[in-house]
């Protein structure tokens, strides 16, 4: 089974984008199962989500404690400990991945390297925010950035089925938005763009581009 | 889409077994929404608060899509299960939902149901009650519950929850039945969890709610509420007035157990059961269930053979079937996520030499319970009893 923990701050689509993930991986032929955790909902509060993948039934639910993969979506996570988890890389399993959102390398204590390094975990920096400001024009796509660099870096899901997924969250027939809060960002998003279709346009730029540059990285 | 009258009634049977189903990738408030859609609801009201304010937004959705004939925000959970009440005593098919403060808010009004035969269906996604405050999933609400005359189901996952639904209202709308039953889920854990689900077809709906089949009285405006339909027997004080009222509340536990036979109509066995000849058994409800069974997979790979007993039926509790169930067994874990152990307490009072229970895991305050912890209960843990 994959286990990816998502570590993030309200209002960066931390819960929308693993939505994303476990509807991609559902449509590659995957179980999968999606769920977040997080307090009273409120912008810039810590914020996580999980989502398991696998060919078999998947039964486990609640937070991941033992992660292959962990997406970080804001150096705070980090550095300011917006975290329900401490270190941000507790329980990563052996030959993990680590993607972190930052425009800089963030430099971590020498204990948390040497653990990193007995696990054989490799950790990615990627400019996510930077990205979706200036392929898509709005932060708020960060999280979508995200997904890219993940495919880029791993091949969890087919880029096609993310593609799809990607479609069916903001522009399916059924799409439920779970929070005002929610709402209200979704809102702010659409009125960047006069059309749905330009917004899942931008946000198709993005994943491209962010799938690129973290394959760039792997190089 | 089809609308309402696009939909052909059909049975309970029908729907839930011989219906055609597609597989959905949906959360666990979804599942309530596509279970109401189907279910032919016509008084809905909702009190949002987390894990549950989905759920009740969901159906309004529906009520603005002409699935749900009425629909209102209450003023809280008192009035809203209060408002509940005078819709089904006015004979309504109702459906509400609610979790933690919520319950407990509205508490005085589950044996008020119970007492006066009330089909109610109600989704509950229990979630923390004690301070300092937490929203994340706990079930220690159920523990409340236990004896309040309602029936109680408890769905493990997202399809639990929306066949539990559906079969409800045929279960509590027999006039030898006739009183509530809570469906309830583990609030986040499954509320909102997206997992696959498989979902009836969109063009059928259940057979509306028949209420000259009640074996009280509907209320309307000739019969009206009190003196006719409920005689108050603590007006008058008297040998007659207490020997009513301990004989009606003993045709409420009577109600439940004349349930017995339709919820496994429809249910199945109230327990099921995993490798039942293993001499370890883990006993489980709701979500600790699947936890249960990705730590009997782990304890496989380890050369440990471990049964699990999935409790679905609470109330009435299936004291025959889990006594038999674990006639044989020599440790007995039950996993829950509450602090109180309600089901211990349960399989303790249940079973003879309780000694050989092995109170917990328990997790409790919003946590997951790692499968990692039953494993070391499993092997470690030490039978004492409750």
């Amino acid at each position: 089974m994959q286990s990816i923990r998502m570590s993030g701050l309200g209002g960066q689509g931390v819960v929308t984008a693993a939505h994303i993930l476990g509807g991609a991986a559902v449509k590659d032929g995957k179980n999968a199962t999606v769920n977040p955790f997080f307090g009273a909902e409120k912008r810039l509060a810590p914020a996580e989500s999980y989502v398991r993948i696998s060919n078999d039934d998947i039964y486990d639910t609640g937070e991941i404690l033992y992660p292959n993969i962990i997406m970080i979506y804001h150096p705070d996570v980090i550095l300011m400990g917006k975290s329900y988890t401490m270190p941000f890389f507790a329980g990563i399993k052996k030959n993990g991945v680590i993607i972190v959102n930052s425009d800089r390398k963030i430099d971590f204590d020498k204990d948390d390297v040497e653990k990193l390094d007995a696990l054989n975990v490799k950790v990615y920096f990627i400019s996510a925010t930077e990205i979706a400001r200036e392929v898509g024009g709005t932060d708020l796509s960060t999280n979508i950035a995200m997904l890219g660099s993940l495919l880029g870096i791993t091949d969890i899901v087919s880029i096609q089925s993310m593609q799809k997924s990607l479609e069916e969250r903001f522009g399916g027939k059924s799409k439920f938005i779970a929070s005002g809060t929610t709402a209200a960002l979704d809102d702010a998003v659409k009125k960047q763009y006069d059309k749905i279709e330009k917004l899942i346009s931008a946000n198709t730029s993005i994943l491209n581009e962010s799938f690129n540059r973290a394959k760039s990285l792997l190089k | 889409m089809p609308s309402y009258n696009d939909l052909k009634e059909v049975s309970t049977e029908y729907m839930l077994f011989k219906a055609k189903r597609e597989e959905q990738f949906i959360t666990g408030s979804e599942a309530v929404r596509e279970a109401v859609r189907r279910a032919n609801i016509e008084v809905a009201i909702s009190y949002p608060i987390t894990p549950q304010s989905e759920s009740m937004h969901l159906v309004g959705d529906l009520y603005a899509e002409g699935f749900v004939k009425e629909y209102f925000r209450g003023e809280n959970e008192f009035a809203v299960m209060s408002e509940i009440a005078g819709a089904a005593m006015g004979g309504a098919r109702t459906f509400t939902a609610t979790c933690g403060p919520g319950t407990l808010r509205a508490f005085e009004n589950f044996p008020m149901w119970a007492g006066a035969r009330l089909p109610i269906v109600m989704a509950f996604m229990p979630r923390g009650v004690n301070s300092p405050l937490t929203i994340q999933p706990d079930t220690i609400e159920m523990g409340f519950l236990l004896d309040t005359g309602i029936m109680m189901l408890h769905a493990e996952n997202a399809q639990d929850l929306y066949d539990m639904l559906l079969m409800s209202f045929d279960i509590v709308e027999q006039t030898s039945v006739h009183i509530p039953i809570g469906v309830f889920i583990d609030g986040f854990f499954v509320t909102h969890t997206r997992q696959k689900v498989h979902i009836v077809t969109e063009d059928v709906r259940l057979k509306p709610y028949n209420p000259s089949l009640s074996p009280v009285p509907i209320m309307d405006m000739e019969t009206p509420p009190f003196r006719c339909m409920r005689d108050p027997f603590v007006m008058k004080s008297n040998y007659i007035s207490y020997a009513a009222h301990a004989s009606w509340q003993q045709e409420i536990m009577a109600s439940a157990q004349r349930a017995k036979r339709h919820i496994k109509k429809y249910l199945g066995n109230f327990i099921e059961q995993e490798n039942p000849s293993a001499p370890i058994q883990i006993v489980a409800s709701g979500t600790a269930v699947s936890q249960s069974r990705e730590a009997i997979k782990m304890l496989k790979e380890d050369g440990i053979s471990a049964g699990l007993v999935k409790v679905k039926l609470i109330r009435p509790f299936p004291t025959k079937e889990i006594k038999n169930a674990l006639s044989k067994t020599e440790k007995i874990i039950i996993p829950e996520f509450n602090r109180t152990g309600w089901l211990a307490r349960e399989i303790a009072s249940t079973i003879p030499n309780n000694d050989r229970i092995v109170p917990g895991p328990r997790v409790y305050g919003g946590m997951t319970m790692p499968p990692e912890v039953i494993v070391e209960v499993v092997k470690n843990g030490t039978p004492i009893g409750i």
